[in-house]
């Protein structure tokens, strides 16, 4: 069935402006701002902005980025504002083509402002309102400059109110799930963030369910028939028994689901 | 005021449906209010059992969604009680038959001539429930102080809440209450059922009444009389209580004993 062969998923993308590959400074100032954080940069893939951008008309200048970046361990991966002809040359290449930011036109920065390498966007495979749950990268928090406004408005939260019944399913598609009632055995609330539960949690639970092993279960009562995050799980057989019904805290550590009570 | 409709279901069979169904229509009616009950266990005829009426069949609800008979041929009036009728099913036919807008329209019929219309569900949350339900006002949840019990009754409020004719119309959301049967004080006491408080903060529901475990019910299902006539019975009280509050009178919990530490704790107390 085609609904399972394709699936939905949002990303955080870097993107790069075009026409900052051919300032001379640009090189440099990239060099220095990985070397600030160089794991959250490593293999990272960025999207090229072409808008404004009256080259990159041939497969090969598109190859020449690529090198460039790579150089920095980034990896181009697509372009997005492309004119036509561009866009034929991008995909001769092997880009991807990201479709414009759903916030409409970007805003020009100050020439002044040393921080325009990167800044988060969402691209997204799925519909443009379920946008992101993007972090700011650290890189945008390191930078010397003003920090960027941010440009989208905020995830909101999915917040349930209703007591989850038996049998019922919740999925918190691109962001965090919030129940303030109780969650029934049976019932199954999923989350692609976090996962907060006040009332008594005694369903199943699964957070991180496109596979961010960042996120996280919190319950102020614990009596869960399944925890899972990003996709590790635990029966309740599994968890043990000294838990039951106290606030706890689950995460992720070192691939191993842990649970802690707070 | 307009006619309610009411559905007595709990997911599980075996609970006590069919005997709170005859006994609460029987209770309402015995406050004056003119009451249907009908059978919606289409293939699983029982209601008119337990009302004493099956030798009185001759048409039922099916041959009237079908446009075989008129309402006021299949309906069987109580011999005991002028205000209380009896709307039979189909022994033959099964659930397939309860076509949505067919029971649509013999409820509206109904809605003129009657202040109570009282739904006895068939067990499952399949078609034959679900289309009990549907039009229902008021959903009394019909639960044993047992966990499978519970967690049927709790799967069965989450589709009240969301399949319901007020749910996908956006209206005022069905009125739930809890009516636990088959209450043992004695067995809650030895910690092997459910106290009535476990039951309450699982499904979170006002609770309605408690009816005590009795062999007046019993008595009262093999005679085809509906237990609150037999009014000296702790069950028939307690019935005839839950009435009551259902009316909007606020009556005191009988037959229970105090409880002490609770089932579900003890058993998440262990390991």
């Amino acid at each position: 069935m085609a609904a399972s062969l394709v699936q939905g998923a949002v990303f955080t993308v870097m993107v790069v402006r075009a026409g900052m590959l051919r300032d001379a400074a640009f090189e440099a100032e990239l060099a220095e701002q990985i070397s600030r954080s160089p794991r959250f940069f490593l293999n990272a893939p960025v999207v090229l902005d072409l808008r404004n951008a009256q080259a990159f008309a041939s497969a090969a200048e598109f190859a020449e980025a690529r090198e460039l970046l790579r150089r920095h361990t980034l990896m181009l991966v697509g372009i997005q504002n492309a004119l036509p002809a561009q866009a034929e040359a991008a995909a001769a290449a092997g880009l991807a083509a990201f479709a414009p930011n759903s916030t409409g036109p970007r805003r020009v920065r100050p020439a002044a402002e040393p921080m325009a390498v990167t800044e988060p966007t969402a691209v997204s495979a799925a519909p443009p309102q379920t946008a992101a749950p993007a972090p700011a990268p650290p890189a945008a928090q390191s930078a010397s400059g003003p920090q960027p406004a941010l440009d989208r408005a905020p995830v909101k939260a999915r917040l349930i109110s209703q007591p989850v019944r038996s049998g019922t399913q919740i999925y918190a598609r691109g962001t965090d799930l919030v129940v303030t009632a109780a969650v029934s055995a049976g019932a199954e609330i999923v989350a692609d963030g976090n996962i907060h539960v006040y009332g008594p949690l005694r369903g199943r639970a699964l957070a991180g369910a496109a596979g961010d092993t960042e996120a996280r279960i919190f319950c102020r009562r614990f009596e869960a028939e399944l925890v899972a995050i990003a996709g590790r799980y635990l029966v309740s057989e599994q968890m043990p028994p000294q838990q039951r019904g106290l606030a706890v805290e689950i995460a992720l550590v070192d691939d191993r689901l842990t649970i802690t009570p707070n | 005021m307009p006619a309610k409709i009411i559905v007595l279901t709990s997911g599980k069979g075996g609970v006590g449906k069919t005997t709170s169904a005859a006994a609460v229509a029987a209770g309402l009616a015995m406050r004056g209010h003119k009451t249907v009950v009908i059978d919606f266990d289409v293939g699983l005829r029982n209601l008119d059992l337990i009302m004493g009426c099956e030798r009185r069949v001759v048409f039922d609800f099916i041959n009237v969604i079908n446009g075989d008979a008129k309402l006021n041929q299949a309906l069987i009036r109580d011999k005991r009680n002028d205000n209380l009728y009896i709307f039979p099913t189909s022994q033959t036919r099964d659930k397939d038959a309860l076509k949505r807008d067919g029971v649509e329209r013999v409820l509206d019929e109904l809605k003129d001539s009657f202040d109570y219309i009282i739904c006895d569900s068939p067990a499952g949350i399949e078609h034959g429930a679900i289309t009990a339900l549907y039009f229902a006002d008021v959903a009394v949840i019909v639960t044993n102080p047992e966990v499978s019990s519970v967690r049927d009754s709790d799967r069965i409020i989450g589709i009240l809440a969301s399949k319901s004719r007020r749910a996908e119309h956006n209206l005022d959301p069905v009125e739930i209450h809890l009516l636990l049967t088959r209450y043992s004080p004695d067995r809650v006491e030895k910690g092997e059922m459910l106290t009535i408080d476990d039951v309450k903060e699982i499904l979170s529901i006002p609770l309605l009444g408690v009816v005590p475990e009795s062999e007046s019910v019993l008595r009262a299902s093999n005679t085809g009389t509906p237990v609150v006539f037999d009014e000296g019975s702790p069950a028939g009280q307690a019935y005839l209580d839950a009435v009551a509050r259902l009316l909007g009178e606020p009556r005191e919990l009988r037959f229970l004993r105090p409880e002490r530490r609770g089932f579900f704790r003890s058993l998440f107390g262990r390991a």
